[in-house]
């Protein structure tokens, strides 16, 4: 369990990071908490030659809420997130998340960046984002743009993002006071990746919403936001029918594969009891 | 293969070499400086006894290459017992509610659970589990790790005198 040998650099600003990038091509790799590369690295499935670690470039850290918008440094960790009041008061739903990952010690060292970067379908990240109406600022040498995370994710470990160009931050649109929030994941036992999870934001006017966002994590070769789930609440009382539909939908969205985890039927079903429960959990938080 | 100078503190004595980019923080702990402490179990991130302290983190030192420990401080289980060579609170609640069977697991326990009651004084059982939850134990069943740990809260909250 050994990785192959590469060279180490550390840049200390994020300009030195995309000249480093730019120049090393498909030999360098970007490495931030490292607990989805290292693995891969220790069984050769990843052998960059050039290690690029962002653990030193400081605009990459840090949490910013102002009042339309929350930032989110690549770099910060699952466990910064966690450990953040202000974020929890205004986006509760990624410390919930984020508690879903792993355990402690993987969360004290895996980045937000990393997480959503990485494009495994196991990641939990992506599909929050996606329920969120995240977008993520993608940083290389001819300048800067902003991908939406509903638009980023094109295939497993495939994404938007081009090779040369870092993933410096998130930015996620202030949910509205008051908005419902939940995510399901089933799994194994603490540190699994999901069986089928379901993230969920939704808002309600009077007995009426009038938003609502669904996207599943681990069902398909990318996170699935899939527009006919949410779409299918928005304008009812979320009561037992419309809940029926919208899990109906999310059953219709998912496209596991069978792996250790079950088979695709049962994966599929489970991804429509994680929409439900979630659903369910997302209305009753919902404070008018 | 090029070699990358690293220098880090380590139990509170400055450390440096000169090493592999690719060697894992475990094996500089363990080959490196001697400090076999920190087991190796499964090499896969998912057991925990290669757990150390790192800049008031816990991490498992199998998933993180030596050079990134660049300038960090770093505690290990044999930073653990008090200046005077006195257990610590922790050692002691393992010794006293037989916390470890094998003992492979527990330099790793012992490293998490002094984070976590770095963060939380006076964690509840439920807490410590999920506390603990990077950590696979295959002898204890987990209970006498959940004492042991509520033992060293107890003692550090000052509810409970020292073990006769
Ligand atoms: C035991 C274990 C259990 C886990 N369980 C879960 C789980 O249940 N759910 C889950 O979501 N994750 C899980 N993970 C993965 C963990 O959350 C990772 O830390 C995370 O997926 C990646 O973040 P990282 O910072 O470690 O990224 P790294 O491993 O450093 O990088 C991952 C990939 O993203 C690229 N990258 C990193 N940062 C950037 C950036 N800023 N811009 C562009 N590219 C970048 C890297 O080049 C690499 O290809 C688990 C990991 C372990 C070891
Ligand atoms: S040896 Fe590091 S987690 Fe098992
Ligand atoms: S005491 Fe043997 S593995 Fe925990």
């Amino acid at each position: 369990m050994i990785p192959g040998t590469f060279e180490y650099h550390r840049p200390g600003s994020l300009d030195e990071a995309v000249t480093l990038l730019t120049k090393f091509g498909d030999e360098g790799r970007m490495i931030a908490g490292g607990h989805s590369l290292v693995p891969m690295m220790k069984l050769r499935l990843a052998v960059p030659e050039h290690l690029i670690d962002l653990g030193h470039v400081e605009s990459l850290q840090g949490i910013e809420i102002t009042g339309q918008s929350i930032e989110i440094g690549a770099m910060t960790t699952q466990h910064d997130l966690i450990a953040s009041d202000s974020l929890v008061e205004t986006c509760p739903l990624l410390r919930e998340a984020a508690l879903t990952i792993a355990d402690p010690q993987v969360r004290y060292r895996g980045t937000i960046g990393g997480n959503v970067a990485n494009g495994d379908p196991g990641n939990d990240m992506p599909a929050v984002m996606q329920s969120l109406g995240a977008s993520y600022v993608l940083h290389g040498p001819s300048g800067t743009r902003q991908v939406a995370a509903r638009a980023f994710y094109e295939a497993a470990y495939f994404t938007a993002r081009e090779d040369d160009e870092i993933l410096t931050a998130i930015n996620i649109p202030v949910p509205a006071p008051g908005h419902g929030f939940a995510y399901e994941k089933l799994k194994r036992k603490v540190g699994d990746y999901a069986i089928a999870a379901a993230a969920v934001v939704l808002t309600m006017d009077g007995g009426t919403c009038d938003s609502a966002a669904i996207a599943l994590t681990n069902v398909g070769d990318t996170p699935i936001h899939a527009e006919a789930m949410g779409e299918s609440l928005v304008g009812t009382a979320v009561d037992d029918g419309a809940i029926a539909k919208a899990v109906a939908a999310a059953k219709a969205a998912a496209s596991p594969a069978a792996d250790l985890r079950g088979p695709r039927d049962y994966r599929a079903h489970a991804a429509g009891v994680m929409a439900g429960r979630a659903i369910k959990r997302a209305l009753a938080r919902v404070k008018t | 293969m090029n070699k990358t100078a690293v220098k880090m503190t380590v139990n509170g004595q400055a450390v440096e070499g000169q090493v592999e980019p690719r060697l894992l923080l475990i094996h500089f702990l363990r080959e490196n400086l001697g400090l076999t402490g920190p087991h190796v179990g499964c090499e896969t991130s998912h057991c925990g006894a290669c757990t150390v302290d790192l800049d008031g983190t816990s991490i498992k030192s199998c998933t993180v290459f030596a050079v990134q420990a660049e300038g960090a401080s770093i505690t290990t289980i044999e930073g653990m017992a008090n200046a005077d060579g006195t257990l610590s609170a922790l050692q002691e609640g393992f010794m006293q509610e037989h916390g470890l069977q094998c003992g492979f697991c527990t330099p790793g326990m012992i490293m998490r659970a002094h984070r976590l009651l770095q963060e939380n004084r006076d964690p509840s059982d439920d807490e410590i589990r999920m506390g603990l939850s990077g950590n696979l134990c295959r002898c204890t069943g987990y209970q006498n790790i959940v004492k042991a740990v509520r033992y060293a809260a107890d003692k550090l909250n000052g509810r409970q005198e020292a073990a006769e």
